[in-house]
């Protein structure tokens, strides 16, 4: 796939701008600059407590977080004034870090809702189970399940590597235009971690993005990002290419809050 | 918690029009003429009369119960008017001589009556106040050996079923209540499935309470013979006004020999408003008897309406390997309150029950579980399973689970599992996060929590119940 190689002219999907969050009156993002364009993968590293989480959570829109400055517009619009479905709808995803149980919903019923969702607002007929079932059986292929995953409750009795790969298959099957994983990479063995890879690799196009949050350089050995940040306090303190990946994972993220401090 | 949430669990109130209909009410109060005047307009035999006398003067002696928790301002029984039926009475065998404001109103309902509207494979008994207007399917059931009618005209034209099994599971004098309920019980359904039938559909009744100032109590008798099975279904609604109005319900069920009894309640009788002015005070007594060996009897109720609940459908397991079932949701909303549960008592060898509650509170709703199984000693292995979970929505509600457990035989396996949850920002954020409205999400984490007991309704009223915890239609389908 391309990515590589950026151009200014290339689409900007996401435009972050001095972003600043507070959770329960904390301030945890502290001035975030990022752009993402079409055909991009970023990769946002840093220490636990950084505000990896927090950056990819508002971008989705979590009640629990207000924005006190900065504005994120996606494809032009203003994001942060959009209510969480709206992103959701205009093709914004989050794989969730900790995905939530829904006890009674069946999985199968959970996905065909939210692809309905979206298939209404694109003024799509909505599916019906059986269409949808069709469409589903090779999405499952591709992440190594077989059905019986879809008549379990929603991540409920799942474990932690399952939750994750059914963010996975929620990912693929939703196929949107920017997907934010949120440590999706953590607590699984590395044969998931690879299917789990393979996937997001598989879903890159010229016309999507994706932005990893990870604390490891794990997962980038298997999926190349164009852009590398490292965020500490709530800033972004350095950027570059893959490369800077490798150096984190081998100096640690100590360095780089001695450079911020110094910056 | 955001309101928002809260008020997309309850949708408005929809039932609370008020049919414009000339009706013949009896003044309030409630004294032994009372009682013969009822008795005489439903033309009874004396010995019907004697029996409702006798529970009348019972009732006087009894106190009325408070153990329950709940709370709510002295009844003031005089001022209830005991009998009120739309005037014109109609003839029961041609629906042409109902008045059409009934036939209209229940359309309203959604319990079409009229013979091309009618719901396919449900047979409907339609009471309005304190008569029935209407039974439909009798000659189809009749064919079968069903007996489906008004339970006035069964005390009229098959009084020896009626005078075998009225008060043989709930005696007139079982408590205040269900005295009160047998001293004025005006109309209900009665059903007798003969031996060995499969009764050919479902069996409804529909109660409508319209007029001012009165009580509804009605009286539901279902006697299963020898290998029956029987589904029967009871809806409610009630127009929308200031004052409480009392429903002081009897059902019982008697299932003889492997009979099964499947009796369903979507209970939707007005809540009151937000600030909690008026609603119905539901206290009814609601009961089966598993008489035979293998008999089955299943409650499953889904209460999303009065002001208070104060119910306990509970079966006695009689015979050897009897089957007690109890699947409930119950729904307290604004300043609702509900006291609700089961009693379970094993008498019978090998006698199983199964307790399933699902209780959700929300605004200032206050919901209760309130439960006993009893294992007495000569039922050797019996078996219980119990599951009670309580959804809280906001942070002004509250849910309460009062479990009482006493077994009497060693052998008996008891099982109890009890859970009480939050609906979460995060389960909503999820859903919205893949594109559902706030309004589906709910829907969806609600319907969910309620699935055990939505699976045991019949398909058309499953529907039905889902519709009116403003949830959509597709939620149930996996």
């Amino acid at each position: 796939m391309t990515g590589k190689g950026k151009r200014d002219t290339r689409h900007v999907l996401l435009e972050v701008q001095n972003l600043h969050a507070t959770v329960e009156g904390r301030e945890i993002l502290r001035g975030i600059d990022l752009t993402v364009r079409a055909g991009e993968v970023h990769a946002i590293m840093g220490p636990n407590g950084s505000g990896k989480s927090t950056l990819a959570q508002v971008l989705a829109g979590h009640p629990a977080y207000a924005v006190t400055a900065g504005q994120a517009l996606y494809e032009g619009n203003d994001l942060l004034a959009m209510a969480p479905e709206a992103r959701a709808r205009e093709g914004v995803f989050l794989a969730f870090q900790y995905p939530v149980a829904i006890r009674g919903i069946t999985n199968a019923y959970f996905l065909r809702s939210a692809v309905n969702a979206l298939r209404k607002h694109r003024g799509e007929e909505e599916l019906g189970p059986v269409e949808f079932m069709d469409a589903l059986e090779e999405k499952l292929k591709v992440i190594g399940w077989d059905s019986s995953y879809l008549t379990r409750p929603v991540n409920e009795g799942f474990s932690g590597g399952e939750k994750k790969r059914n963010e996975i298959l929620q990912l693929a099957v939703l196929d949107p235009k920017l997907a934010i994983l949120d440590e999706t990479d953590s607590g699984l063995d590395i044969d998931a971690l690879k299917t789990v890879a393979r996937t997001v690799d598989k879903l890159r196009r010229p016309d999507n993005a994706t932005v990893l949050v990870t604390h490891y350089d794990r997962i980038l050995t298997h999926i190349e990002p164009d852009v590398v940040h490292v965020l500490a306090g709530g800033r972004i303190v350095k950027s570059g290419g893959k490369e800077l990946a490798r150096e984190l994972e081998e100096k640690g993220y100590d360095w780089l809050r001695e450079e911020a401090v110094v910056a | 918690m955001s309101s928002g949430i809260e008020a997309q669990v309850l949708q408005p109130y929809k039932y609370g029009f008020v049919t414009d209909i000339e009706s013949e009410t009896v003044p309030p109060g409630l004294s032994e003429d009372v009682i013969r005047l009822i008795s005489q307009k439903k033309g009874e035999p004396a010995w019907m009369l004697e029996w409702r006398l006798r529970a009348y003067r019972n009732w006087l002696k009894m106190p009325e119960p408070h153990w329950a928790n709940v709370q709510y301002g002295p009844i003031d029984y005089q001022a209830i008017s005991y009998y009120a039926a739309p005037k014109q009475r109609p003839k029961l065998d041609s629906l042409e001589q109902v008045d059409p404001k009934l036939l209209e109103t229940f359309e309203k309902l959604g319990i079409p009556i009229e013979e091309r509207k009618r719901l396919a494979g449900v047979a409907v008994d339609a009471v309005f106040d304190s008569v029935s207007v209407a039974t439909t399917f009798r000659e189809e059931l009749k064919k079968h050996g069903v007996i489906f009618c008004a339970i006035s005209e069964a005390i009229r034209e098959y009084p020896e079923l009626v005078q075998q099994y009225l008060g043989s599971v709930v005696p007139y004098n079982d408590n205040f209540f269900a005295a009160l309920n047998s001293a004025v019980f005006t109309d209900g359904s009665f059903v007798f499935v003969p031996k060995g039938v499969r009764c050919p559909m479902e069996l409804s009744t529909y109660f409508r309470i319209n007029a001012e100032s009165t009580g509804q109590f009605e009286r539901t008798l279902i006697v299963a013979d020898e290998g029956s099975y029987v589904s029967y279904l009871e809806g409610c609604s009630a127009p929308v006004r200031d004052e409480n109005q009392l429903h002081a319900a009897v059902v019982e069920l008697v299932a003889l020999d492997r009979a099964t009894i499947k009796y369903s309640t979507i209970q939707n009788w007005y809540p009151g408003d937000e600030a909690g002015r008026g609603g119905i005070y539901n206290f009814v007594t609601k009961r089966g008897a598993c008489r035979g060996r293998g008999s089955k009897i299943s409650w499953t109720q889904v209460e999303t309406g009065s002001a208070i609940t104060w119910k306990y459908p509970g079966c006695i397991l009689q015979g050897d390997d009897s089957i007690g079932e109890f699947y409930s949701v119950a729904v307290t909303n604004h300043r609702q309150q509900a006291d609700t549960g089961t009693k379970m008592i094993h008498m019978g060898k090998n006698t199983r029950s199964t307790i399933v509650s699902k209780g959700i509170s929300a605004g200032r709703g206050q919901n209760t579980y309130r439960g006993l199984v009893k294992i007495l000693k000569g039922a050797e292995q019996a078996r219980n399973y119990s599951q009670c979970d309580s959804m809280l929505i906001g942070d002004r509600c509250g849910a309460h689970t009062f479990p009482y457990i006493d077994v009497r035989n060693s052998t008996a396996i008891m099982e109890h599992e009890a859970s009480t949850s939050k609906i979460g920002e995060d389960q909503i954020f999820y859903a919205k996060q893949r594109g559902l409205s706030a309004e589906d999400a709910v829907s969806m984490i609600v319907n969910g929590f309620c699935k055990e007991v939505f699976k045991e309704l019949p398909m058309e009223f499953a529907v039905e119940a889902q519709r009116l915890l403003g949830i959509s239609l597709e939620g149930s389908v996996g």
